[in-house]
């Protein structure tokens, strides 16, 4: 797929690091997935690690720890099936998010939390900071000129929205910090279904906390 | 910080070593060879190691996570493809994803979500089509001539499991200085890489 907003390369290398937390990790894995870019860049940042682990020193292994794994394996029932593949599934979903939704966009449950806006929170396997949800928002949603309280990552699933940085489809990602300033607007007939992780806000809401009280119009 | 990534010794070592990895790799992906499975141990379990004790691991987890690790390569061996990267990037992930998994009590599912899908679509997708070893040696050379501040915020990265903002901190610089020292140190990495297409 070509896409027209990518990673920040700073979000990208802490990424191929291990060190986004979950929230981060999914939606940049979902991006990951729609985007042929990303993944390659990804790659390349994970030559970096390589380079790094090459030159991370040695510590001494335990007496036997070879002989020790050997017997672990051995142990071990043959891995004969391969892995469950979830990206042969058909629906809409990108491979990463399908273990949280399911394959199907229209399957999600949402809930309504003002007019026009509606949310759906996704259950993260750690705990973490960081929230992680899809918000699902009606066309011609409008919001105020706005600053960021900390990180935000979002990903257009469906639908588009325009702001100052461009117009935003299925697979763009909004890479943005707490010094931005924008003001987005849902593009179209069709709503725009985003996946979103944000940082715990430190001093203002997030854009999206924004939306919960949305302006209608433009 | 100790200086790191030293030319002559890339020069010397390396490039057949890393070579010898890619061998050592389909020796044990073709016949289960045990001999050749104990030289990648020999080789990467120490640096392993080492890189999860960075990360803050105590000895005895970081050894379990050795074991993890390589239990992974043996089962997983078949998936390496030389021609998307180097053995020790592949290794480094499958030790990031354990960071992930054993020290963080997170999950590293997202990450293999995405391999699973590269296997099934399995295209150039515009690759630089690169043998593993040139790639391993470009990329010793990229670090090793990285300016010390751009390469002392890459080791923090990839060695600690650590945010932008905590790296911010450590080095008692503003986040976007963290930023930008990452953007460029990895802008000139990719330049190295697309020297060679």
């Amino acid at each position: 797929m070509s896409l027209d907003h990518h990673l920040d390369d700073a979000t990208l290398l802490q990424y191929a690091c291990g060190n986004l937390d979950e929230a981060f990790t999914v939606v940049v894995a979902t991006h990951v997935a729609m985007c042929d870019t990303c993944r390659h860049a990804v790659r390349q940042a994970e030559e970096l690690g390589g380079g790094v682990l090459e030159d991370a020193g040695t510590a001494e292994l335990e007496v036997g720890s070879f002989e020790h794994l050997m017997l672990r394996i051995d142990d071990q029932p043959a891995d004969t099936a391969p892995a469950a593949c979830v990206a042969q599934v058909s629906g809409d979903v990108p491979a990463p998010l399908v273990r949280h939704l399911g394959p199907d966009l229209g399957a999600v449950r949402w809930r309504s939390i003002a007019p026009g806006v509606r949310k759906h929170v996704i259950k993260q396997n750690s705990a973490s900071k960081s929230s992680l949800y899809m918000l699902h928002i009606a066309p011609g949603m409008a919001v105020p000129e706005h600053g960021h309280g900390g990180s935000e990552l979002t990903l257009i699933l469906s639908g588009s929205y325009t702001d100052v940085f461009g117009t935003f489809r299925r697979g763009d990602i909004a890479d943005l910090d707490e010094h931005v300033e924008h003001q987005p607007i849902v593009d179209g007939d069709l709503p725009c279904i985003c996946l979103v992780a944000t940082e715990a806000p430190t001093r203002f809401k997030g854009f999206f906390s924004r939306l919960l009280q949305p302006l209608t119009g433009i | 910080m100790q200086a790191a990534w030293r030319v002559d010794e890339i020069e010397d070592n390396s490039v057949p070593e890393t070579d010898a990895h890619v061998l050592l790799m389909s020796d044990i992906a073709g016949n289960q060879d045990r001999e050749a499975f104990k030289a990648l141990f020999l080789h990467f379990g120490p640096r392993i190691k080492s890189l999860m004790m960075k990360s803050g691991a105590r000895p005895e987890q970081a050894e379990d996570i050795v074991q993890i690790v390589m239990m992974t390569v043996w089962r997983k061996v078949h998936l390496y493809a030389p021609d998307r990267g180097s053995v020790s990037a592949w290794i480094f992930t499958i030790a990031r994803n354990a960071r992930i998994d054993r020290l963080r009590r997170g999950s590293s599912q997202a990450y293999t979500d995405i391999d699973d899908l590269e296997i099934v679509s399995d295209e150039p997708d515009g690759e630089d089509r690169m043998f593993a070893s040139q790639r391993t040696q470009k990329i010793a050379k990229a670090l090793s001539e990285l300016p010390e501040d751009q390469r002392q915020i890459i080791q923090l990265a990839f060695m600690e499991d650590i945010s932008q903002s905590e790296i911010a901190a450590k080095l008692a610089l503003p986040l976007g200085t963290v930023k930008s020292r990452m953007r460029l140190a990895y802008a000139k990495l990719k330049n190295k890489l697309e020297d060679l297409k």
